[in-house]
């Protein structure tokens, strides 16, 4: 009945109102400043500057010259003959980003399968039990990055634990190479980024009734009826969302196919790093991060999108 | 009769009602409980694989020999190991020390408030680390200290424990944003109905009822800190090697059991904080 | 009806008639502009020193929003709030000698039983000893003292209630505002919190403003009751006042059963006037002002005081048939077809009559009341 009660809550009266509003502006503010300040420089305004290097030439040793250049971007596209400086069409960068995106894509693809009847199992099982399974599943996530993907690598090596069994048993006389292909960094980023995948897709399963399922068998569904029918539609924004959250991560991915991959199989994180590192072209370097964050936000926005649409919240 | 009859089916029926539960329990999708357990194996596999061979006594980290912490003993000894330690440490506390407080103070002004103009600016900018992909982040802030150090001249691991400080701020106002709009207003209202004036009704009711969101805060940012590779990696300076950092260069060296004992202890360490806060949000609510 | 509406106002705050808290003329808007809702429109009442007051009225109907100005977690609009003769309505909550018990208690779950008891008094730094005598006092007055290291968590419903009345009773405020705080409880712990709250109320001898929506609290508890309905209030009175004789046909109908009647007001004299119904009959009824002029009223009289006979009975108001009789345990509702196409029910412990039976209707004229809409 009575409005949302609000604690910076003023008098009325004009002149106090104004008043005591001003006074619980700068009080907001002040408490917001060092959050703001310190991101906003650090963080924000960092992005400003590598939107410039875009635009300069590389240093010899790294770092850049301030000299207008567009050679970063052309860079993607095209490779200038070193004889005769002229431009042909080159597809290695591209290529990168295409392996980039399309192992993204796949390893999101291969999360969703696992992922969805494990947060469909979690939701059906009682609350108590609930609680146990997520705490499982998202438990991984706050340890290293690092160590999770290593100790992958420890098992899928070629004196690893699966490689060393599978001989032991006889089924296999050599290593079966595992480590350092495409399969490797896919398997990686499916491990590394699974719970993000999970929870979504729990939250809203958890909110599917299961009052739907029963009328569906009522009306002679069977169970893969159901299932397509009923329950994928209700987790869709669970399942665009987990996508997204596992895509994201997926693209920008540094570990993963550095250790896995080996530092062959590039994906663009890599080529990002190496270019301020060994490459020391920074431009370039900054250049393809930008083109990255494009995409990224490309994808954030239809998230964003999304769960706006669906009435969904995520923390 | 009637009574011969049911003695005799008794022990049939026990089963096939068991299967028929299973068939009518409407919630059952056929395989789901089997990948659902399957997730939990390929999750939790490699990283016992890893526990596991850390206490192997052998050189080889695939034949288990016998129990020994003998490769705890020389991660202990390895000086790199533990200076990376403590630098790792050292970064964790600093970051956490002043995200805690500038989250803290953030979320103050972000929650429970009538909608005002740059709200949803300040949101933002707040979880904006979350949205950038690390490896921009990372190249960003290399690209910012360059021209820092090189206009000032001045080094150090101050860099690193700024860089580390920006990313931790989101996730530590992430639990005590959550806290703050749980908590009920009217507790706020109830202790000035009895007198105490601003202050007291922050010192003596919003701050306690917001100590384990405060706690929860510290405890993410202080594992995510610890966590960090990628930002360390290319902000990092000489001798400032993290204990992440550290172990990658190991690792690219050539795989040990020593490796695998200080990541174990990693490991613990994040599961302590992580369980740790499991928890204590848990026995609140 | 302007001229009776000021009249109302001029008596509800007759700065000469004693009083704990004089609400003067308030009116509370929420929002800015054109989204503004006025959840109070010019309101005035007086509340007496040591009565068990109640503001009765629908969610929505600006119950709360008045106690939340006078507890001064809202400030008003216009208009000011005395208590004891002072200005109070623009001091901050914790200036305010004036305490609350919240709807879902607001216990501090940081603190025990006794600390929670004992908070304002430490806010206001009263000496230690005082602060531990009092806190004992009422943990005894509250029946609570087993449970005083308990923490608030671990109550039952029924105790952090008591809890919630000790700690706001233990500063000895000059008024408890009390809002819906029974809402929460169960029926039977209900009754007994509203005999505990009579009996708290007479022990301290502390002004009660109490807030519900629920009728039959309030006509239970209350020395006098405010109803209330969108930003108004309709009627102050006693629950004796307000059952028998409401003024307005909202609050007939939002307390009790009441039968409302069509009919046409032919003459008055003082405070009463002749009345004729469209099915026949005329009959006396009391008016609600003297202001009333000839013409089409709404009549109201409530079950119990409409008495069926036979259709010969002299003593007949007006005829119907009946249409339905509904057994309800202690007694049946009469449901009655007037000749005019008007339904009216007659309640009685037993029934003479069945459905389709003609009778004679008695409307007693002590109990109809003309009421205004």
């Amino acid at each position: 009945m009575a409005a949302q009660p609000d604690i910076a809550a003023a008098p009325a009266d004009g002149l106090a109102q104004a008043q005591s509003d001003a006074r619980a502006r700068r009080r907001r503010w002040l408490l917001l400043a060092p959050a703001l300040l310190t991101i906003g420089l650090f963080g924000l305004f960092p992005l400003v500057i590598t939107l410039i290097y875009s635009f300069l030439s590389p240093g010899t040793y790294g770092g850049v010259t301030w000299e207008f250049s567009t050679n970063a971007y052309t860079q993607f596209l095209f490779e200038r003959d070193i004889f005769d400086d002229t431009l042909a069409f080159s597809t290695t960068y591209l290529n990168i980003f295409g392996r980039s995106i399309g192992l993204a894509l796949v390893a999101t693809i291969g999360a969703l399968i696992i992922g969805f009847p494990t947060a469909y199992f979690i939701a059906s099982k009682p609350p108590e039990q609930r609680n146990i399974w997520l705490f499982l599943i998202t438990l991984p996530f706050w340890t290293n990055l690092l160590i999770r993907t290593y100790a992958v690598l420890l098992i899928i090596r070629d004196e690893g634990i699966i490689n060393v069994s599978l001989m032991q048993i006889g089924l296999i006389d050599r290593p079966f190479g595992m480590l350092y292909t495409d399969g490797a960094v896919f398997m990686g980023l499916i491990y590394s980024y699974l719970p993000f995948m999970v929870l979504p897709l729990y939250a809203s399963l958890e909110k599917l009734d299961f009052r739907l399922v029963e009328a569906a068998y009522d009306l002679y569904a069977t169970r893969f009826q159901v299932l397509r029918r009923i329950i994928i539609p209700a987790a869709r924004p669970g399942i665009i969302a987990g996508c997204i959250l596992v895509f994201i991560p997926g693209l920008g991915a540094y570990i993963t196919p550095e250790l896995l991959g080996g530092g062959k199989k590039l994906m663009i994180g890599n080529l990002i790093a190496l270019q301020f590192g060994s490459s020391r072209n920074w431009p370039f370097g900054s250049a393809a991060a930008l083109i990255l964050m494009v995409v990224v936000m490309a994808a954030l926005l239809i998230y964003v999108r999304n769960a706006g649409k669906a009435g969904v919240r995520h923390g | 009769m009637a009574d011969l009859t049911a003695s005799r089916t008794k022990p049939v029926a026990a089963p096939s009602a068991r299967k028929a539960r299973r068939m009518t329990d409407l919630r059952r999708q056929p395989g789901f409980n089997a990948m659902a357990w399957g997730c939990i194996v390929f999750l939790y596999s490699p990283i016992v694989v890893l526990i596991v061979f850390s206490f192997n006594d052998n050189r080889s980290v695939v034949r288990w020999t016998e129990f020994s912490l003998r490769w705890y003993g020389e991660a202990f000894q390895n000086k790199g190991i533990r200076n990376a330690t403590v630098i790792s440490l050292q970064v964790a506390s600093v970051a956490t020390f002043f995200a805690t407080i500038f989250a803290t103070l953030a979320a103050l002004a972000t929650t429970r408030v009538r909608a005002y103009k740059g709200q949803t600016l300040a949101y933002a900018i707040i979880n904006q680390p979350l949205m950038v992909p690390e490896i921009v982040t990372a190249v960003s802030t290399l690209a910012l200290f360059t021209i820092i150090k090189k206009a000032t001249g001045v080094n150090g691991i101050g860099y690193l424990m700024l860089a580390h400080t920006v990313f931790c701020i989101p996730f530590a106002y992430m639990p005590i944003r959550a806290r703050l709009e749980d908590m009920d207003l009217t507790m706020e209202q109830a202790g000035a109905d009895l007198y105490a004036t601003p202050y007291q009704v922050f010192r003596r009711i919003t701050l306690p009822l917001l100590m384990p969101g405060v706690f929860a805060g510290a405890m993410l940012a202080f594992v995510v800190s610890l966590d960090d590779i990628i930002i360390s990696l290319l902000v990092a300076g000489p001798g400032e090697t993290t204990l992440p950092i550290f172990i990658l260069g190991q690792i690219r060296r050539g795989i040990t059991p020593e490796i695998n004992a200080v990541s174990t202890l990693l490991l613990g360490l994040s599961l302590f904080f992580v369980i740790l806060l499991f928890w204590i949000t848990r026995k609140r609510k | 009806m302007p001229a009776e509406a000021a009249a109302a106002k001029t008596r509800a705050t007759d700065p000469s008639e004693p009083h704990m808290i004089l609400v003067d003329h308030v009116t509370k808007s929420f929002g800015r502009g054109e989204q503004a809702v006025l959840a109070l429109d010019d309101v005035s009442v007086t509340i007496r020193p040591n009565e068990f007051f109640t503001l009765l009225g629908p969610s929505g109907c600006g119950k709360t929003t008045l106690l939340r100005l006078i507890a001064g977690f809202e400030l008003p609009t216009r208009g000011q709030i005395l208590l004891d003769g002072q200005e109070i309505g623009h001091l901050p909550p914790y200036r305010r000698p004036v305490n609350t018990v919240f709807q879902n208690y607001a216990l501090f779950p940081h603190m025990t039983v006794a600390e929670n008891i004992s908070f304002g008094l430490e806010m206001l730094g009263k000496p230690v000893k005082e602060i531990a005598d009092t806190t004992a006092r009422m943990l005894d007055l509250v029946r609570m003292e087993h449970l005083a290291g308990r923490h608030t968590a671990a109550l039952s419903g029924g105790q952090q209630q008591r809890v919630a009345l000790a700690r706001a009773l233990a500063p000895h405020p000059k008024v408890l505002l009390l809002d819906e705080p029974l809402s929460a409880l169960d029926l039977k712990l209900r009754k007994a919190m509203q005999i505990e709250l009579k009996r708290l109320q007479s022990e301290t001898g502390i002004t009660f403003v109490f807030v519900t929506h629920d009728q039959e609290e309030a006509l239970t508890m209350s020395d006098r009751i405010a109803v209330m309905d969108t930003g108004h209030i309709l009627q102050v009175g006693t629950p004796r006042d307000i059952y028998n004789h409401p003024a307005r046909r909202f609050v007939a109908d939002f307390i009790g059963d009441i039968n409302i009647i069509d009919a046409e007001l032919e003459s008055v004299s003082g405070d009463r006037g002749r009345i004729t119904f469209p099915g026949g009959g005329t009959a006396t009824a009391q008016l609600q002002t003297a202001s009333m002029r000839p013409g089409r009223v709404s009549l109201a009289i409530r079950p119990e005081n409409v008495e069926l006979t036979d259709p010969g009975d002299a003593r007949a108001t007006t005829q119907g048939e009946i249409e339905n009789v509904v057994y309800f345990g202690v007694g049946s509702n009469v449901h009655v077809r007037l000749r005019d196409g008007s339904e009216l029910i007659a309640r009685s412990a037993e029934v003479k009559g069945q459905t389709g039976d003609r009778v004679g209707v008695i409307l007693p004229d002590e109990h109809l009341q003309v009421i205004a809409d």
